[in-house]
Order: structure tokens, then C-alpha cells, then sequence
């Protein structure tokens, strides 16, 4: 079990490698659909500092707001990454993120942004949210939650030992590649399609 | 009825049940993955937090998953009983529920991007609505993520790239490949529920009824039970496992319906359910006694 505190430095997420389990403590912020593409329109100056050296996490929560104002994540597993798949690059390398969150793995595009810009592919486990959300004892900041609702928002949380595996490392390797290789082949086989 | 009873606390219930109370078949088909897969791996720890997860949203009564779904919801009524006053009761439980948290807020307006933010909009939820014979009404919902959702597919029979023809062999050959397209993306181990016929909306539809139907049962029609069975086993071959990170657990159940279609259309049509799978029915009597169904 590696520990891992955000922000973290280039070097260290280079050390990484897939099924490695690693456990997040310190800021991170939340982004998905939406949140991907505002971010690659324009750079966003205001966003910027919450994304340099952290990890963005592709999580739409549900969210309880406290009458003085407070937010809590009530529930909050991963969204599916695969999505994000023409952006992640470019967000990873513009902002100096170190990390991505998410589940059912990324691309090629993803896979070489993480090996020019020094960062990772962390899935969480898709449906455990609340697990997840346990892991995350506070909220601290939101943007865009009016133009974009809850689930869209970029929300900066608080992290503490956030559970993840590495399942796309700076070094090219990529489990989803290999998984989806192999049944791939299987699949041939059990149809008779092979060669 | 004589007396209406008060559908929207029911419906709001059936809700909170659904989000965060996994039915026992489910739970005892993800022991049962647990339990084929190897000591250490990947696959066995993602299904131990899949079922501490499980624990934790029923003890603290919060969605199992943060993407609540689409309520898909199929109402059996007797004779007289409004249909319209059904579907307004469930829409406003449907926002009650978003408000305490049950459910996302999750229509978002496609044209502006914006969400409705009260967790209603056009079409959602999706309500299916059959008279019967039975004095009671009997309401049975799923809620479907949409990453689930999103790994979905119909497939048009022949196919030529699988070498499927328009026979049972042709379905097994483009159900399998549907399972290996979705990888761990629909947040496998997942349920397949399949409809073999119909036209491309009927098809969704019954693909998606399927999916009410227990995880154990079995098929009445004897070829479409061995399909399923087979199907099964091939797909919990294929090494895909729990979230596509490898292993033995790729599907929970593969549930088969069949309709008639045109001579010119022969649809096989592939609805895939997430491991939370969350499902919940109720049934109403006349006089309004709730008696929940599982």
C-alpha cells in the first residue's frame, strides 16, 4: 500500500506503477463531462491552482448542503472515464495535473498525456459510494455549480486515505489494454473468428 | 379506488429502498464472485468494497451509488384507476426523493446543459403502465446508472463481422461480443437483460423489463434457459471481472425475453444493469395497504 499526499510531485507519481494500491490524502477536486470541456475551451485562471499537482476526480456526488451553508458529499463513487477520453490529455498536461480518478480506464490519448506529463490513472471501485464518500470529510470550495448542477460541478474536497489502484502508469502500462486484449482474444476463439 | 391512498409517500419509499437497499439475490450472487476469485487480487478486493459499500448504504440508509439512475418503473392497475394521477404522484415523489437525497438531481436539459435540478424532466422518470385484473396495483422500478446505461447496445441480425445469423446461435454470438464491448465499463460484474425480437423500442423496453426478473430463476422456455445458462458461463470466461480489472466475476445474470418482430428486422437488443443492481416493488390494495415485495 503506497501513501501518497496531495499535492504531490511529478517524481513521485513517476514511481508508480500499475497495481500499485495507493490510499489519497489532501485536496483534490472534482470534474467530469462538462468540467472537461470549460477546462480545454480556455484556460481557467481561477481553477488553475486547484488542478496543479493534484489529481481531478470524475465523480458527480450527491450533495447535502448544512443550513449555515456547508456542503457534504452524501454519496460519491467514480463516474465512467472513458468519456473524457478527447480532452484528459490536454486538462493533465495544461494544468499540471498528477492524477486522474475515475473508473473503466482511458485511452490511448490518456495513456501517452500521462507519460509526457508525468501523471497516472487511479480507479476507484464504480458503485462504492459510499466508501468513497467516507473518504472525503469535507468539501471546500465549488465552481460552476449554477451553470452546471451538482453532478457537473468542480468541487474541491478534502481526501483522507481515498482508496485507488493505479491501473495507468506513466511508463505506458495500461491493465485496461491488457484485460480487454485478452478477452478479446477469448472471444475469437469462442466464435471461431480467429485469424 | 375508493379511497386514494397517499401514493407519493409510498413511491418515495420504494425509492429509498431501491437506492439504498441491494435485493438479497443480488447480494448473494456478488458472495458467491467473491468467492471465485483469487486470494489478493484485484477482482476480490473490488468485490469486498462493493460489498462493505452495500453494508454501509443500507446501515445509513444513503444511495448504494452517487449516479441514483433513471427510475424505470412498470404500474400494474385495476379497471378505474387513473393513470394520469399515478404518473403525477410519482414525478412529485421522484423530486421529494432528490430533495432528502435518495436520488441525484439527474435530468439535465439536453438543449442548455442545464440540470432541472429537482431530478424530473422530460421523460424521466419513464413510466410503463398495464391494466389487470388484480384489485391492487403493483409498481416495480428499477433505477439504471448511466454508465450501465451508456455500454447498452441492438444489435441488427445478420452480422456479418460476428458471423451471426438470425437464429439462437446468432444471439449468443453478438450477446457475448456486447459483453466484451462493455469491459468493466458498466460496472461489471454486471446483469444482461436481452430481448430477442420486437422493433428497436419495444426491444429496449422488454430488454429492460428482464431485468426485474431474480438473478436465480429460471427461464420457462427450455432453449431460451439453455441460452441464458450458456451465455453465463462463456461471458464469466472471458477474464474481463469485477470493474475490467480481470478475473472470473463478469456477470451476475443474463435474463432472455423474446418478442415477435417484422420479417424484415431481427433485433437483439442488450440492456446491461450495473452491479447495484437496484430494484424495488411494492403493491398497493384497495384501501391503500402497502405490502412491499422485496
Amino acid at each position: 500500500m503506497v501513501e501518497l499526499t496531495l499535492p504531490v510531485g511529478e517524481d513521485r507519481v513517476r514511481e508508480l506503477c500499475v497495481g500499485d494500491f495507493v490510499e489519497l490524502t489532501g485536496h483534490m477536486i472534482t470534474g467530469r463531462d462538462a468540467a472537461h470541456k470549460w477546462l480545454v475551451e480556455e484556460y481557467r485562471e481561477e481553477v488553475a491552482p486547484y488542478l496543479e499537482n493534484t489529481v481531478i476526480y470524475h465523480c458527480g456526488p450527491v450533495v447535502s448542503q448544512h443550513p449555515d451553508g456547508r456542503y457534504d458529499f452524501v454519496a460519491a463513487g467514480p463516474t465512467t472515464s472513458i468519456r473524457e477520453e478527447p480532452y484528459q490529455s490536454d486538462v493533465i498536461c495544461r494544468y499540471g495535473l498528477r492524477g486522474v480518478i475515475g473508473k473503466g480506464g482511458m485511452g490511448p490519448k490518456t495513456l501517452d498525456g500521462l507519460g509526457r506529463c508525468g501523471a497516472v490513472y487511479l480507479h476507484a471501485v464504480g458503485g462504492a459510494a459510499q466508501v468513497l464518500a467516507n473518504a472525503i470529510p469535507r468539501v471546500e470550495k465549488v465552481f460552476m455549480l449554477e451553470e452546471f448542477g451538482v453532478p457537473e460541478a468542480l468541487w474541491v474536497i478534502q481526501v483522507e486515505r481515498f482508496p485507488v489502484v493505479v491501473s495507468m502508469d506513466s511508463h505506458g502500462g495500461s491493465l485496461h489494454e491488457e484485460v480487454e486484449g485478452a478477452s478479446r482474444q477469448r472471444l475469437a476463439q469462442l466464435l471461431g473468428l480467429a485469424g | 379506488m375508493a379511497d386514494t391512498p397517499n401514493y407519493v409517500e409510498t413511491f418515495v419509499e420504494l425509492i429509498r429502498r431501491a437506492s439504498t437497499q441491494l435485493p438479497d439475490d443480488v447480494r448473494t450472487a456478488l458472495s458467491d464472485g467473491r468467492g471465485q476469485e483469487l486470494q489478493g487480487s484485484l477482482a476480490e478486493r473490488a468485490l469486498d468494497t462493493i460489498l462493505n459499500n452495500v453494508e454501509l448504504a443500507e446501515g445509513g440508509s444513503a444511495p448504494i451509488c452517487q449516479d441514483t439512475g433513471t427510475p424505470v418503473v412498470w404500474i400494474h392497475h385495476p379497471v378505474g384507476v387513473s393513470t394520469r394521477e399515478i404518473g403525477v404522484a410519482f414525478e412529485e415523489a421522484v423530486q421529494k426523493a432528490t430533495r432528502k437525497t435518495y436520488l441525484r438531481p439527474n435530468a439535465v436539459d439536453t438543449l442548455t446543459g442545464r440540470n432541472t435540478g429537482t431530478g424530473a424532466g422530460r421523460g424521466i422518470p419513464f413510466l410503463h403502465f398495464d391494466e389487470w385484473d388484480a384489485d391492487r396495483i403493483e409498481v416495480r422500478m428499477l433505477l439504471k446508472g448511466g454508465g450501465s446505461e451508456n455500454v447498452g447496445a441492438q444489435y441488427k441480425l445478420p452480422d456479418g463481422r460476428l458471423k451471426a445469423g438470425r437464429d439462437l446461435e446468432g444471439v449468443r454470438r453478438v450477446v457475448l461480443d456486447a459483453v466484451v464491448e462493455a469491459q468493466g465499463k458498466g460496472c461489471a460484474p454486471g446483469v444482461l437483460g436481452v430481448c430477442v425480437g420486437g422493433d428497436r423500442v419495444s426491444a429496449f423496453a422488454e430488454s429492460k423489463r428482464q431485468l426485474l426478473r431474480p438473478l436465480r430463476d429460471t427461464n420457462p422456455a427450455a432453449e431460451i434457459a439453455e441460452l441464458e445458462r450458456r451465455i453465463y458461463d462463456e461471458a464469466n470466461g472471458l477474464g474481463i471481472g469485477p470493474m475490467g480489472f480481470g478475473g472470473a466475476t463478469t456477470l451476475l445474470g443474463v435474463k432472455i425475453g423474446v418478442l415477435d418482430r417484422l420479417p424484415a428486422c431481427y433485433f437483439v437488443t442488450v440492456s446491461y444493469m450495473c452491479w447495484a443492481d437496484r430494484k424495488a416493488a411494492v403493491s398497493i390494495d384497495r384501501g391503500g395497504q402497502v405490502r412491499w415485495l422485496n
